[in-house]
């Protein structure tokens, strides 16, 4: 299975406060440490919401809001693609993760939709249509 | 709530078992007796954790609880040959000299992992042994996935271990990274093994058993794992590459019915962009090292030339066709000949494949095969001939043993008869596979 692993922000991440030399160091170790154990897929970090924009969709308007965005703790700063066999050695990896950020913090991990996920909800007649559409559209 | 603690426990320890297995292996040069010993790693540290929590370094402490084991049954026997007082010996110093031990942890625990991936795959053992023994070790997966995976009886499996076990105990292995000369060839069977284990698990269809699927995460990832063991190595790139380029084809290749897409017929809107661009670099790198010759690297590549374009009309058949002409040079089997000849007919026209067959059709390998008179059929058609190509069809209707394979060269057939026919490249699901 695929899991996203999200490395949530804090006041400190969203400030653009650099990480020291030393965090810097302990998290190259690590992500060596996933690439190795042949698990990680892709990773990479966030800029603060201060660069973001947001767009607020609503019917048929679509509203642009320039960042920061203020639900803090509600942002990602980082993430990961693994690929792990299950939820279990998705978390005894987190664990090992050094702590990312100055202060407490947070680290979630979703579970990506696979193909099987769907087998309920694509019914050939579906699967059909959009093949359809896809040839009108020339895709 | 125990339950749960056990299952966190047992995960930290999966995420160490094939390392642990490894450097007790070099110890015990037994790979069934490193095995027991991880597991009884295993069996303390569920007793202990619950109350100490998980170690800071759990697996340094798996190691030392499962050395310290190997060692107190070592004093318990009683020293027969100076072999075993000598591994004693170089293991008591090792204990001593546990601080520098630990600053060398993580290199030589890189080549130990390497030593035990060379020994599973190692020669003297069947291939079938070789694959089993590597999911058993390295992917640690039980006997009863390893049979469910490969649909074979359990106790088959479980005696297939056991044995590949013994011939490695009895063959004195030292559980090391072959070098020099030696290392290419043992490589070679090291890639072919995780291959194997990939296109078992690419065979399997809808509504199979998910540990057959799941064959495929695991030979990435040992693939994954190689790459980062052995970084200068082409070849091992070259696999890699081939294998995420094929897995990222993985949502678009089979129909509702479980039936197979061939490449060009895909919707490559569902193709896995992230597996592309891992395979396109592993490529890039595997080609940057000199490796552009090698079997894997080449066959990364023709992946490549798919992935590489939005639609199958603009499919680069010319460099298809080059490639193939490398490929044959180190690799000549029927498939690769057969698909040359294809590949040169996509590029050049039908009136080129028929003369590529002419040179491969009278091999003794390609008697009775059936892809080479569907695509010799399919080359006569599009060359306007139409009463050879109808013959042609038939001919691999009756040599084919796949039953909807048949039916598409019978119908194939049938459109010659009513002159039904487009004028379309279709060689045939046999060989479109392939390409």
């Amino acid at each position: 299975m695929r899991v996203m692993v999200m490395v949530k922000a804090t006041e400190d991440s969203e400030a653009g406060r650099p990480p020291t030399p030393e965090l810097m160091d302990a998290m190259m170790k690590y992500n060596e440490e996933l690439a190795k154990a042949g698990i990680m897929l892709a990773g990479d970090g966030l800029k603060p919401s201060s660069q973001a924009k947001r767009v607020h969709f609503d019917g048929a308007s679509r509203t642009v809001t320039d960042g920061p965005f203020a639900e803090t703790r509600e942002l990602v700063a980082g993430y990961w693609i693994w690929q792990v066999k299950d939820m279990e050695e998705a978390v005894a990896w987190v664990k090992r993760c050094p702590n990312p950020m100055f202060g407490p913090s947070d680290i979630d991990i979703r579970p990506l939709y696979e193909m099987e996920d769907f087998s309920d909800v694509l019914t050939p007649e579906s699967i059909e249509r959009e093949a359809r559409l896809r040839k009108e559209l020339g895709g | 709530m125990a339950d749960e603690t056990h299952r966190a426990i047992e995960a930290v320890f999966r995420i160490q078992r094939a390392r642990l297995i490894a450097g007790l292996a070099r110890l015990t040069r037994d790979v069934g007796r490193a095995e027991d010993l991880a597991q009884d790693a295993l069996v303390i540290a569920l007793a202990e954790w619950p109350q100490s929590g998980v170690p800071r370094n759990p697996g340094a402490w798996l190691m030392a609880a499962a050395r310290r084991r190997a060692l107190d049954a070592l004093r318990h026997v009683r020293m027969r040959d100076r072999k075993h007082a000598a591994i004693l010996r170089e293991s008591q110093e090792a204990d001593d000299g546990h601080a520098a031990l630990e600053a060398a942890l993580d290199d030589e625990l890189g080549d130990e992992l390497l030593g035990l991936i060379f020994a599973a795959c190692h020669p003297l053992l069947s291939r079938e042994a070789r694959v089993a023994l590597t999911l058993r070790l390295l992917g640690g997966l039980t006997t009863e996935e390893i049979a469910r995976a490969f649909l074979t009886p359990e106790a088959t499996i479980q005696q297939r271990i056991v044995r590949a076990k013994r011939t490695l105990g009895g063959a004195g292995l030292r559980f090391e990274v072959p070098r020099g000369a030696a290392r290419a060839e043992r490589l070679g069977s090291v890639l072919e093994v995780i291959y194997l284990v990939f296109n078992e698990g690419y065979a399997a269809t809808a509504g199979e058993d998910l540990i057959r699927p799941a064959l495929c995460a695991e030979a990435q990832r040992l693939g994954r794992i190689l790459a980062g063991l052995l970084p200068e190595e082409p070849e091992v790139l070259g696999l890699l590459a081939l294998m995420e380029l094929q897995a990222s084809r993985f949502a678009a290749r089979t129909r509702r019915d479980g039936s197979l897409v061939p490449v060009p017929e895909q919707d490559r809107s569902r193709w896995d962009r992230l597996l592309i661009r891992r395979g396109l670099d592993a490529l890039a790198r595997a080609e940057a090292l000199g490796g552009a010759r090698g079997p894997y690297v080449l066959q990364a590549a023709l992946a490549a030339c798919h992935a590489r374009v939005p639609r199958a009309e603009a499919t680069d058949w010319p460099r298809i066709a080059a490639l193939y002409d490398r490929l044959l040079e180190v690799m000549t089997t029927p498939v690769v000949a057969l698909n040359r000849a294809v590949a040169h007919s996509m590029a050049f026209g039908p009136q080129q494949g028929l003369a590529l067959l002419a040179q491969i059709e009278d091999l003794p390998a390609m008697q009775g095969y059936a892809p080479l008179p569907a695509a010799k059929g399919d080359f006569l058609l599009r060359a306007g001939r139409v009463a050879e190509a109808r013959a042609c069809f038939e001919r691999a209707a009756t040599l084919t043993r796949n039953e909807r394979e048949r039916e598409f060269l019978t119908e194939r057939a049938a459109a010659c008869e009513r002159a039904d026919v487009d004028g379309k490249c279709d060689p045939g699901p046999a060989t479109k596979s392939y390409i």
